[in-house]
């Protein structure tokens, strides 16, 4: 079976352009905990651990050896999907990046970036209706049209094809559990549904690969890519679940038995 | 004597409560049972069957994605009304009988039947059997969820009254 083939130069610079975003998140958040640290409050070694872990599973997926055999081989490409645009952001959003920038900055400069988290825009790309559509509907395009075997020949395509995986999967992340301060806060409860709802059609969207293979991907190779995007999702999503459930859970704490519990004492 | 009288009232007052949780647990149970010992362990299951109508795709996307915050969900659920003092054992498994029975029979008839998603087994000459075994299997269950269900409702009449 004849595989969508590039250029030699391609892959190399396409992983440069990739991985410097990363690459520049490790070393800012870090330095900006160092600062932090300094200051004296002392920022959790845990949220630099999970930080990083992100960034870089989210970097193999578009650089070195993982990123060069999913040109050719559709289940290493699932399994770097499922990196860049799942587990890596939801390890890099429960960083608390947000938090870190705002504690680091000045007071001036901290009021200009929560100005813009409240501006319209950021309303309206941290609603979960549109990081839902943004990151599922975007798979669905990739998949079901020839943008997967465009996005092997040109490789302006490939990165903006790979910045939208990893922002939509980020975004999505954002947009179901509050770890950073966001402003424009949705219901529990509607976010729970639209949870259910984008994991319904990724679950959907993996058995309609499974029996179509996008253009260009052998049938075995689409059908074990299928199930990895499948059961892979689940995975991931369960940990959105359980943190979205807990800290509903958190936030339902009935008052009435804290005032029993102050007039025991 | 008066605890006990405050615990009841909680229970009473969770009632409904307790019963979704049970019912989203049950339905959340099945379908992760399904997937492990039919699916995974078993294999008889198919991940995906070429009769599989578009609406049986769909609706089989939508329930696995529902049961998988369900089981979650419900047992979060467990865990709030027991830090309320208002947990009532029985009209919770009441609720997970009707969730289990309830959601295996939607399971054999419309998914395996009439929307052919998969078939219960497929090295087989009698599926038939299978059907059959299955079904009544999910009917049994149900029917005891109704009947205990229906018996913690005649606790909430009496304590109404």
């Amino acid at each position: 079976m004849a595989h969508p083939h590039h250029g030699n130069d391609f892959p190399q610079t396409a992983e440069i352009i990739l991985s410097l975003p990363f690459i520049l998140g490790i070393v800012i958040y870090l330095f900006m905990m160092i600062y932090t640290n300094k200051q004296g409050r002392k920022w959790p070694i845990y949220r630099a651990f999970l930080w990083v872990s992100g960034s870089f599973l989210s970097l193999i997926a578009v650089a070195g050896p993982l990123a060069e055999l999913s040109h050719t081989d559709f289940r290493v490409h699932m399994i770097g999907h499922l990196l860049l645009g799942m587990l890596g952001p939801l390890l890099m959003v429960l960083g608390a990046p947000v938090t870190l920038l705002l504690r680091s900055l000045p007071v001036r400069q901290a009021r200009r970036v929560t100005k813009l988290f409240r501006s319209k825009i950021a309303e309206f790309l941290s609603h979960p209706l549109v990081t839902s559509t943004l990151n599922i509907g975007g798979l669905w395009v990739l998949y079901t049209t020839n943008l997967y075997v465009m996005m092997h020949e040109y490789m302006w395509l490939h990165i903006v094809v790979h910045l939208h995986v990893f922002l939509a999967g980020y975004l999505f992340t954002v947009s179901m559990i509050y770890i950073d301060p966001i402003p424009h806060r949705r219901s529990f409860f509607s976010r729970s549904i639209i949870l259910v709802l984008a994991l319904a059609a990724h679950g959907i969207l993996s058995k309609y690969i499974y029996y179509t293979p996008p253009i260009g991907v052998p049938p075995y190779e689409a059908e074990v890519g299928g199930m990895i995007m499948y059961y892979g999702g689940d995975a991931v999503d369960l940990i959105i679940i359980i943190i979205l459930c807990a800290q509903w859970y958190k936030a339902t704490k009935p008052r009435v038995h804290r005032k029993q519990k102050l007039a025991s004492i | 004597m008066e605890i006990s009288g405050k615990e009841q009232a909680y229970k009473i007052q969770y009632a409904s409560r307790n019963l979704w949780s049970g019912v989203l647990f049950g339905l959340g149970m099945v379908a992760f049972l399904d997937e492990a010992l039919f699916h995974q362990i078993l294999g008889w299951h198919h991940f995906y069957d070429k009769s599989t109508t578009e609406i049986g795709l769909l609706s089989d996307g939508l329930f696995h994605a529902f049961s998988w915050f369900a089981t979650v969900g419900s047992l979060f659920m467990v865990a709030d009304l027991r830090r309320r003092n208002g947990f009532w054992l029985k009209r919770w498994y009441g609720g997970v009988l009707l969730g289990a029975g309830g959601f295996n029979l939607y399971d054999g008839i419309v998914h395996h039947k009439i929307l052919k998603v998969h078939q219960i087994r497929y090295d087989t000459d009698n599926l038939f059997l299978y059907d059959v075994v299955w079904n009544s299997i999910a009917a049994v269950i149900l029917i005891i969820g109704i009947i205990v269900t229906l018996k913690t409702r005649h606790m909430l009449k009496r304590s109404n009254s």
